[in-house]
């Protein structure tokens, strides 16, 4: 059953490396948490008493991506935004400018098409897609799949570009670091209070497409004081992929990052 | 619509236990979930109807339990109820809330048979 409308779609989760096309299908990992014994009820019914999470299984898979990138000092950013904010050209410019520097690895998310790996992999940078069909997020076991194909190699950065909705994926914890939500100044500048989940989840928010501030009713000021309301702790960079305007502040942003979350070696 | 994933891991769960406890079906199940959990209950109804079909749980009855939300100020410390995430503090005025309560969202029990 599809993870939207609930329709018996055949569509199914896909996951391949870009030009190669061995869809894996998603395997089933369990777990079993400690609970209470079943009490025994009249007429053989049992009373279960779980307290259990119902997100149980996707956080304890987040937590294992977690631990994998971890051992493998590798940084996890989870892009987050509307659809159109430019998560995919802030990746791209990204890549270009930094690739020489660092070693990045790319998993992509889209309902449909892998026109956005195909733009990382113009890049020369190692890139995943996963289609998710008709869901509208990415879960950890997407991703846990995903780094299986990808094998990410030691000290490197790792973006997973979500698909471009405020809503769903602020529920799906995928073992990233760090969340980086995009907005764009054609957006309202009152997405804060309108996608709470989201902000509120998210460590950093990059405010793109500033060149068309001119141009456009977006009060900066409003979206920050929106977002401080809802996470008092979250970061804003302002930057323009077109013209670079602030590009470098992510750039500088990014690298601490990195060298705040190298373990001390021992 | 997230709800549609939630119900399909609610679905899977049901299966397994009922599976393990060499039980056939669901008759009742207790659901917990948070003011501020991010589930629209009308998605949920719509979700629900058409991801138990032919489960375990397609004849259970589904109880909801309700948990308000509750934030504590972060300048003055008081306690209180709130509605939405950007609520300000009813005695300070301040917006910096830590959530307390109200982000849950929780298989509690099942009766099964």
């Amino acid at each position: 059953m599809c993870a939207t409308c609930g329709c018996d779609s055949e569509t199914k989760v896909s996951i391949h490396r870009t030009n190669q096309h061995n869809p894996l299908s998603l395997e089933n990992i369990t777990f079993t948490p400690i609970e209470a014994k079943p009490t025994t009820l009249p007429n053989g019914r049992k009373q279960l008493d779980l307290e259990q999470d119902i997100l149980l299984k996707n956080n304890l898979l987040a937590e294992r991506n977690r631990g994998y990138f971890m051992a493998k000092n590798v940084v996890a950013f989870n892009l987050v935004s509307s659809p159109g904010s430019g998560k995919t050209s802030l990746l791209e410019k990204t890549l270009l400018d930094l690739k020489e520097q660092e070693n990045f690895f790319v998993i992509e998310g889209d309902q449909q098409t892998s026109n956005d790996a195909d733009r990382i992999a113009a890049t020369q940078v190692p890139v995943v897609q996963i289609n998710t069909g008709k869901g509208c997020h990415l879960d950890s076991s997407m991703i846990w799949e995903a780094i299986q194909q990808l094998k990410p190699i030691e000290n490197s950065i790792l973006f997973i570009e979500n698909i471009g909705n405020l809503v769903c994926p602020a529920m799906f914890d995928l073992g990233e670091q760090k969340r980086v939500l995009i907005i764009s100044v054609t957006e309202g500048d009152d997405k804060p209070l309108k996608y709470p989940d989201m902000f509120q989840s998210s460590q950093l928010c990059v405010i793109n497409k500033i060149d068309l501030l001119p141009y456009v009713k977006f009060d900066l000021e409003n979206v920050k004081k929106y977002a401080r309301i809802i996470n008092p702790s979250i970061q804003f960079i302002e930057l323009s992929c077109t013209s670079g305007e602030g590009i470098s502040t992510w750039y500088e942003w990014l690298k601490k990052e990195v060298v705040e979350q190298t373990p001390i070696a021992v | 619509m997230h709800e549609l994933s939630i119900v399909m891991s609610i679905v899977e769960t049901a299966e397994e236990k009922v599976k393990e406890n060499h039980a056939h079906s669901v008759e009742e199940i207790d659901l917990v979930i948070g003011d501020l959990a991010g589930i629209d209950s009308e998605a949920l109804d719509f979700a629900w109807d058409s991801a138990v079909k032919n489960t375990v749980l397609q004849k259970a009855k589904r109880n909801i339990i309700h948990v308000p939300a509750k934030a504590k100020c972060l300048e003055c410390d008081c306690e209180f109820e709130i509605k939405d995430q950007f609520d300000a503090c009813p005695l300070c005025g301040e917006p910096l809330l830590q959530i307390i309560q109200g982000k849950e969202l929780q298989i509690k029990s099942m009766i099964i048979n």
